[in-house]
């Protein structure tokens, strides 16, 4: 009877360690399929642009490592304009943003005001707009005002978003009342009270939203192709398909994949050093197209 | 079904990673609970009451020590195997599954020769229901029934594969206090009517007393006390265990002994033949203390509580070393004189318990020394 | 603070986020369906010749829309599902164990902080097959003893199959991410209980797992259904600008086609087109959330 248990504890054992090799085994594989592109985008960049077309078979490896591509990368093409230019975006982007913000989801959480709950029923039926929607018109606004190819053009559609919006509402008002009454015993200002105390206590709400508005800002593609098509304005993306199109000649392989790798190491660097921020962020709604 | 741990342990890697400690949830549990008896695991939060009935569930393998079924060693036997029900403090019904779906659901595991015709399962289902009394609420789902409610169904999902052992974690703590009562009388009820070996996880004293054959007192992981409850209130066996017991909760002063005297502060309260001199804990049951003009306890009154048939008396002592005030339960006709300051009592020597000043450990004199 | 006050300030801290999304969110909201009844519109000389349907009609008889609109459908049918599934058994993996997890979870990730259009790059790499190497893609298909194909300009299935497989390797993070929440939220109880009672690991999954995350299965899907619907930026990525010659435009590239580039100068036929994807989506999300009531059981 003992043998017998011990046989089914044995044979449960097992197979719990099969189901857990099978598990690591797909787990692994998928991972390889994610960071498989990543490790050839680094590994073309610094082979060099004879090596690279002299392998009619693709080789896994280098042994003659080159950075000779990163320093085309920054000369033959305006890298650096095109990085400088989706900073510039960027940050200003996110920073008007979020003085747009700030207050009007204030505005939602904390005042009472004649209107509020309609303004803010109109605000919630407007996340559901996709932005393809609008974005013909903002096309001929922007081009009717002149503001193509500069950087009013391409920052000013991009400020507002409605869902950030709401999300800080939602934040904003799980502060207690006692905390507003308590401020405004102590003669403290709206403003002040929004700047000293709602600010830094929702400062985690802030700064994922900051995160996810980067992330957005840095990655973006479609608007800044449609207003701009004077090299000068054009963002990363843009740069990217560019340089694909007509940078270094369409063969140099190395030296595009060494823009990429340019290109994307800021945002990951940002996402390793955020882990947590932003992924418990994305997953409190950042949905992503 | 009897259940036999030996030398039961199971230590937990430290949840602070810096620190290579284990801890240690249980540590060398020794008991056997009689077949179709009803115990409590007993103690506070943290205890490792849970990791013990986790273990003899098989959900938690232990580190040493082996767990017997009758006679059969069912260590290393995955939970499946094992043949017993499992009541959660959550509950943990399905709440996608209406009552009878979640009764169902164990018996629809079964396979092989094990498994039942359909109409050998609607018996069981119905005959589970009607145990716990929830015949009429069978299509409801979980989230439209009640917190009592759910536990029956609980209880019913547990018993209905007819266990060897039915285990219960915490099973009344998410209950309100009038529904406690009611289902703790109702898990008694229906351990007895099935005759299932029970073990049953609570932090709450009363519960496990009012309902246990047998209880099992816990502390940092190590048993304390094992006996009938009524036996382990009168015979306490630490100063934890007599501090855990009770409500009221047991005085506790500090105390000394002194030619076969007990003193608290400079009254000799109590004769302790047999016990030696030297700095005590003196614990004093409330209903110990009997009101007497003459008697040897004085302390300064500041309040009586009444309780009906009873009124708790509350005083005040230099040498009370227990969390709260001194109480004494007496009977109301003897309640203390409007604006008396303070009130003597003589204290009955079966309800006066010696503790040792430094293990805590208890120091037994007169009558309990037989022991 | 008298009341005239208050209505004052509330209004003035909206002031901002208002005056922007009145610019560029109502007005263009109302704007796009104005421009999908003007018939003729000129952008040039901002005139028109009448109101009607036209607009509606020559789209839907553009060839290059149905082919955006036959690529469009085929990549939501073919990516939904199948990312749906695999980040379902990839976060249960994830979610039955302990070592590496947060290394995994951190891998899975990455795609999502990387630019579309940038990785989209490598993946045209390595699929593509040129006068100096058949690419990476080919060689793994070597290795089976089949191929060269070019997938990137070759046949049309070839190139549906580099576009659903990046489109499928973009969203995976996000799907991932919300599942595997998802199944860490579901109470070890029920888990332990199932157990107790001898269930199969597959039962588990099928009578427990899924229908406690299905509220957040079917929200993938329709976010999904969405997504799909407006792809546009990896097709772009993988397969140049010029999307129509290359039969890879998608509902949102004709669009933009229709706007601006080559082609463009009709935004009449862009908000037509934009109006009618927008019909498909959200009909398309209303069956979804009809389908979801039926089956979600919370």
């Amino acid at each position: 009877m003992t043998n017998d248990f011990d046989r089914i504890g044995r044979a449960s054992r097992a197979r719990k360690a099969a189901v857990r090799a099978v598990t690591y085994a797909l787990l692994t594989f998928w991972a390889l399929m994610v960071l498989f592109p990543y490790y050839w985008m680094l590994l073309t960049s610094v082979k060099s642009y004879s090596a690279y077309n002299g392998e009619y078979v693709p080789t896994f490896f280098t042994l003659a490592p080159t950075f000779q591509n990163y320093v085309s990368a920054f000369s033959e093409v305006p890298l650096a304009r095109y990085f400088l230019n989706s900073l510039i975006f960027t940050i200003v982007t996110t920073g008007l943003m979020m003085a747009v913000i700030i207050p009007a989801a204030f505005a939602f959480a904390r005042l009472e005001f004649r209107g509020k709950n309609l303004v803010f029923s109109l605000f919630l039926a407007l996340m559901m707009i996709p932005n393809e929607l609008v974005i013909i018109t903002n096309y001929q606004t922007i081009t009717g005002w002149g503001l193509r190819n500069s950087f009013p053009g391409l920052i000013l559609p991009s400020v507002t978003s409605v869902f950030y919006i709401y999300l800080l509402r939602e934040n904003f008002a799980q502060i207690p009342d006692e905390l507003y009454s308590a401020a405004k015993v102590d003669g403290t200002s709206d403003f002040k009270y929004l700047t000293r105390v709602m600010m830094p206590i929702c400062k985690p709400t802030i700064i994922t939203i900051v995160i996810l508005k980067v992330i957005e800002c840095w990655n973006s593609y479609v608007w800044p192709r449609l207003v701009t098509d004077d090299p000068a304005y054009f963002l990363v993306s843009n740069g990217i398909q560019e340089i694909r199109e007509n940078g270094f000649g369409r063969e140099n392989i190395p030296a595009m994949m060494a823009a990429v790798v340019v290109i994307s190491v800021p945002l990951i660097a940002l996402f390793l050093a955020f882990r947590n921020k932003v992924m418990s962020g994305v997953s409190r709604g950042g949905i992503k197209g | 079904m009897k259940v036999v741990l030996q030398h039961l342990t199971k230590k937990f890697p430290s949840r602070n990673k810096k620190s290579n400690d284990e801890v240690i949830a249980v540590n060398d549990f020794n008991f056997e609970i009689p077949d179709g008896k009803l115990i409590g695991l007993l103690g506070p939060s943290g205890c490792g009451k849970s990791t013990a009935l986790n273990l003899i569930s098989g959900l938690i393998q232990p580190t040493s020590g082996r767990v017997f079924f009758g006679d059969d060693d069912v260590t290393s036997l995955p939970p499946e195997n094992r043949g017993v029900g499992l009541v959660f403090q959550s509950y943990a019904l399905y709440p996608h599954l209406t009552v009878r779906e979640n009764i169902l659901f164990p018996l629809q595991n079964l396979k092989g020769s094990a498994r039942l015709s359909k109409e050998e399962m609607e018996k069981r289902v119905t005959e589970a229901a009607k145990l716990v009394q929830i015949e009429n609420l069978m299509e409801r789902k979980p989230g439209e029934m009640s917190g009592g409610q759910q536990q029956r169904v609980a209880i019913a999902r547990a018993v209905v594969k007819m266990p060897r052992v039915l285990l219960l974690d915490e099973p009344l703590s998410n209950l309100d206090a009038r529904l406690r009562l009611q289902t703790r009388e109702e898990i008694r009820r229906i351990q007895r009517d099935t005759g299932i070996t029970t073990v049953f996880v609570t932090h709450d004293q009363e519960e496990a007393m009012s309902i246990s054959d047998m209880i099992v007192v816990m502390k940092d992981g190590v048993v304390q006390q094992i006996g009938k409850p009524q036996d382990v209130y009168d015979d306490p066996i630490n100063l934890f265990v007599s501090k855990f017991l009770g409500t009221p909760p047991i005085n506790v002063f500090d105390a000394r002994v002194q030619n076969e005297k007990i003193y608290i502060g400079d009254e000799a309260v109590l004769d302790a033949p047999g016990a030696r001199d030297g700095a005590v804990w003196a614990g004093v049951r409330p209903e110990g203390f009997v009101p007497d003009e003459n008697g040897p306890f004085t302390c300064r009154l500041t309040g009586v509580e009444v309780m009906g048939r009873d009124v708790s008396v509350v005083c005040g002592h230099d040498k009370n070393a227990g969390a709260g005030a001194v109480r004494a339960i007496i009977s109301a006709e003897n309640r203390p004189a409007e604006g008396a300051k303070t009130v003597r009592f003589s204290l009955k020597s079966y309800k006066v318990f010696l503790f040792d000043h430094d293990t805590e450990e208890r120091i037994r004199f007169g009558e309990f020394e037989v022991k | 603070m008298d009341k005239q006050q208050n209505n004052l300030k509330g209004w003035l801290y909206l002031l901002p986020a208002m005056l922007f999304l009145g610019f560029f969110m109502v007005y263009p909201l109302i704007d796009v369906f104005v421009y999908s009844f003007e018939e003729g519109y000129n952008s040039a000389s901002q005139t028109f010749f009448g109101v009607g349907l036209y607009n509606y009609a020559y789209v839907l008889h553009d060839p290059y829309f149905l082919q955006a609109l036959k690529n469009t459908f085929i990549l939501v049918v073919i990516t939904v599902p199948l990312s749906t599934i695999i980040a379902l058994l990839i976060s249960v993996g994830l979610n039955s164990i302990t070592p590496l997890k947060k290394l995994y979870q951190t891998v899975y990730f990455l795609p999502y902080v990387t630019n579309t259009l940038a990785v989209g790059l490598v993946f045209m790499i390595l699929f593509k097959k040129t006068a100096y190497t058949d690419g990476l893609a080919n060689l793994v298909l070597a290795w089976f003893g089949r191929g060269p194909v070019d997938f990137i300009d070759g046949p049309y299935w070839a190139k549906m199959f580099v576009l659903c497989f990046y489109t499928i390797w973009v969203v995976m993070p996000f799907k991932v991410l919300i599942l595997t929440s998802a199944l860490a939220s579901v109470n070890q109880d029920y888990y332990n209980a199932a157990k107790v009672d001898g269930t199969s690991p597959f039962r588990i999954f099928r009578k427990i797992t899924l229908p406690m995350i299905s509220p957040m299965i079917f929200y993938l899907v329709i976010t999904g259904f969405i997504g799909a619907f407006k792809a546009y930026s990896d097709a772009v990525a993988l397969f140049g600008t010029n999307l129509n010659a290359a039969e890879m435009n998608t509902i949102v590239g004709y669009v933009y086609d229709m706007l601006y580039g080559d082609s463009g100068g009709y935004p009449s036929y862009a908000s037509a087109a934009a109006i009618l994807l927008f019909a498909v989506v959200f009909t398309i999300t209303l069956v979804n959330l009809s389908i979801s009531k039926k089956n979600v059981h919370y």
